[in-house]
């Protein structure tokens, strides 16, 4: 067991290993899925990037604050 | 230390600073943003997360806490990896993305609020980050200063001090939002940096079975203070049911662990990313930089015991004089070559400024957007110029109570700090959330009794139950005359695991006992959810 004293130190550091390799594989299973925007998605993100904007600059004291 | 590293320090901070503010000037139409901050790479969009989620409270703090501990917080670092990357990105920041855009929210109590149409849940969200932030700010903080403390040799406070300036410079001038592109780049210098020190450790003590084995041997040298609450082997888990075992998995394990699901400052990354692609992507490169930076803590941490013992014939409590924070520095300094020391400082540094900065941006939008806008202008107009000297004024103060805490809380307290945070954080808000996300029929009135219910239960505990706090605010002896109300396991059981369980049947219980409310932005809310 790698010379660990016991299983659930064990367990506890091969599913550390795992876990990240489940990570990895649904990263690369799913690399292309979910990046389809339709126009109505897209124009809600440009409102939305426009209010965080807003926010940003009255945070940052950039721009015009009004 | 040498006119070189002090140098290097300032080089960085300034490359940095100036890579933040150029990055910020240059966006400016928000199609400039779009293409700056929604169209991220999954490579930046991970790191930056990443580099949010570690800091040098992590590193420095819990490494500390693991070389007294032993390798049981291992499990800390599982979770981390898979509530904390896979079950987030896949599950909750799916939904937190569209619901966050469906809706145009901004921050995470805005995300509750609007939600579940309550302007009450926004403003108290936002009073709760406003309120409790500064206290993983502080524990950030210390770790940073701590390592600046030990290889530097600056005294703490004076650490403390002109870090918090140089944090503060970095925030004003980098923007409060720190860039997507900055953070990554602190991302890739946390990775090479802890990689690096995994495998220099594994050599130096003989390769991954004969380390391990060597700390096994230590058994003798383990403080009575930690075999006497249950621990007997640094490479094993504590006894069954001791104070040790309550303490490292349920304070440090489920409340850091589980709380991740809902920190403020996680769940707003979900928000500006393009689409699920990107968080699909990111899942791979995030699970991959999590076990690199957080699992390798919770493996060095402990062997610092066999390193010492080898070098000073002490194990590594004794070395760092009785404070756990100041273990992980004193390792470097005295385990690795001058060169490294200067590498990992800036990765001490890039750990603590995109924490930090992530962090004072939450605080900052919780006063702005959150109480001001919706708790004392209730949602009217206004013109900005006084939100934006509030929200100033807002920000500094609680830097000055992050700074003030950090003094005042003394050694060895990182790990607590962080762990009260993330714990209070999950106990009041991981069930509404979850609920919000994915339950349609959930009320307003349930989100309120699960958050109220999982609050007062929280401050119950730490005022009554849980000893270090109940200790600390010392109202329990004032009223009862001793430091707990029960006395055996209780004090040392996390308030989370009463808190979080009440919250959960209060969520649930009270939806199902009160009519859905008819004005909540259901179809709007979940338009393309699931898709």
């Amino acid at each position: 067991m790698l010379g660990l004293g016991d299983f659930s130190v064990f367990a506890a550091y091969i599913l550390c290993i795992l876990s990240a390799l489940l990570c990895v594989v649904y990263g690369i299973v799913n690399w292309n899925k979910g990046g389809e925007v339709s126009s109505e998605v897209a124009a809600e993100e440009v409102r939305w990037n426009a209010e965080e904007k807003k926010i940003e600059d009255e945070l940052s004291g950039r721009g015009d604050a009004s | 230390m040498s006119f070189g590293l002090i140098a290097a320090v300032f080089v960085y901070l300034a490359v940095i600073a100036w890579l933040g503010y150029r990055g910020y000037g240059q966006t400016k139409t928000a199609g400039d943003y779009l293409l700056a901050g929604r169209n991220a790479h999954p490579y930046v969009m991970a790191l930056s997360y990443g580099a949010t989620f570690i800091s040098t409270s992590a590193i420095v703090g819990f490494g500390g806490t693991a070389s007294l501990m032993g390798m049981s917080l291992l499990w800390l670092a599982f979770l981390n990896i898979f509530l904390g990357i896979f079950i987030a990105f896949v599950f909750f920041g799916k939904r937190t993305r569209r619901i966050g855009l469906n809706l145009d929210a901004h921050t995470f109590p805005e995300l509750l609020g609007r939600r579940m149409n309550s302007r009450f849940i926004q403003v108290f969200t936002g009073f709760m980050i406003f309120i409790f932030m500064p206290l993983y700010a502080a524990a950030v903080l210390i770790g940073a200063s701590r390592i600046i403390e030990v290889l530097l040799n600056v005294p703490f406070e004076v650490s403390v001090v002109v870090f918090s300036i140089l944090v503060g410079a970095y925030v004003i001038l980098g923007g409060l939002k720190s860039v997507m592109y900055t953070d990554a780049l602190q991302g890739t210098l946390m990775f090479l940096g802890m990689i690096t020190l995994l495998l220099v450790t594994y050599i130096k003590l003989g390769g991954v079975v004969e380390a391990h084995r060597s700390l096994a041997s230590l058994s003798a040298f383990i403080p009575e203070s930690m075999t006497k609450g249950g621990i007997s082997c640094w490479t094993k888990g504590p006894a069954g049911g001791s104070p040790m075992w309550w303490t490292i998995y349920s304070s440090l394990v489920l409340g850091v662990g589980v709380g991740a699901l809902a920190q403020p400052q996680l769940a707003v990354r979900f928000m500006t990313v393009q689409s699920d692609k990107e968080l699909n992507r990111s899942v791979a490169v995030g699970g991959v930089f999590i076990l690199v930076c957080v699992a390798s803590v919770y493996v060095i941490g402990p062997l610092t015991n066999v390193f010492f013992h080898g070098t000073i014939g002490k194990i590594a409590i004794a070395a760092a004089e009785g404070n756990v924070d100041r273990v992980i520095p004193l390792y470097l300094d005295a385990a690795m070559p001058s060169w490294f020391s200067i590498v990992f400082i800036l990765v001490i540094l890039s750990a603590a400024m995109s924490t930090l900065s992530s962090q004072y941006h939450a605080i900052g939008t919780s006063v702005s957007r959150d109480i001001i806008e919706q708790g004392f202008l209730k949602g009217r107009e206004t013109k900005s110029g006084t939100v934006v000297t509030i929200t100033r004024i807002g920000v500094l103060v609680s830097l000055l109570l992050t700074v003030l805490l950090a003094m005042e809380m003394g050694g060895g307290v990182i790990a607590r700090a962080t762990a009260i945070f993330f714990g209070l954080m999950a106990s009041c808000f991981l069930a509404p959330y979850t609920a919000a996300l994915f339950w349609k029929r959930f009320t307003r009135a349930g989100a309120i009794a699960g958050i109220i219910s999982g609050f007062t239960v929280s401050i119950f505990c730490f005022l009554f139950m849980h000893g270090k706090e109940a200790a600390v605010f010392g109202l329990c002896e004032a009223l009862c005359g001793r430091t707990t109300l029960f006395g055996g396991i209780w004090p040392v059981i996390d308030p989370m695991v009463f808190a979080f369980p009440v919250s959960i049947l209060f969520t649930v219980a009270v939806t199902l006992l009160t009519k859905p409310e008819v004005d909540l932005p259901l179809e709007n809310a979940f338009a393309g959810v699931g898709r």
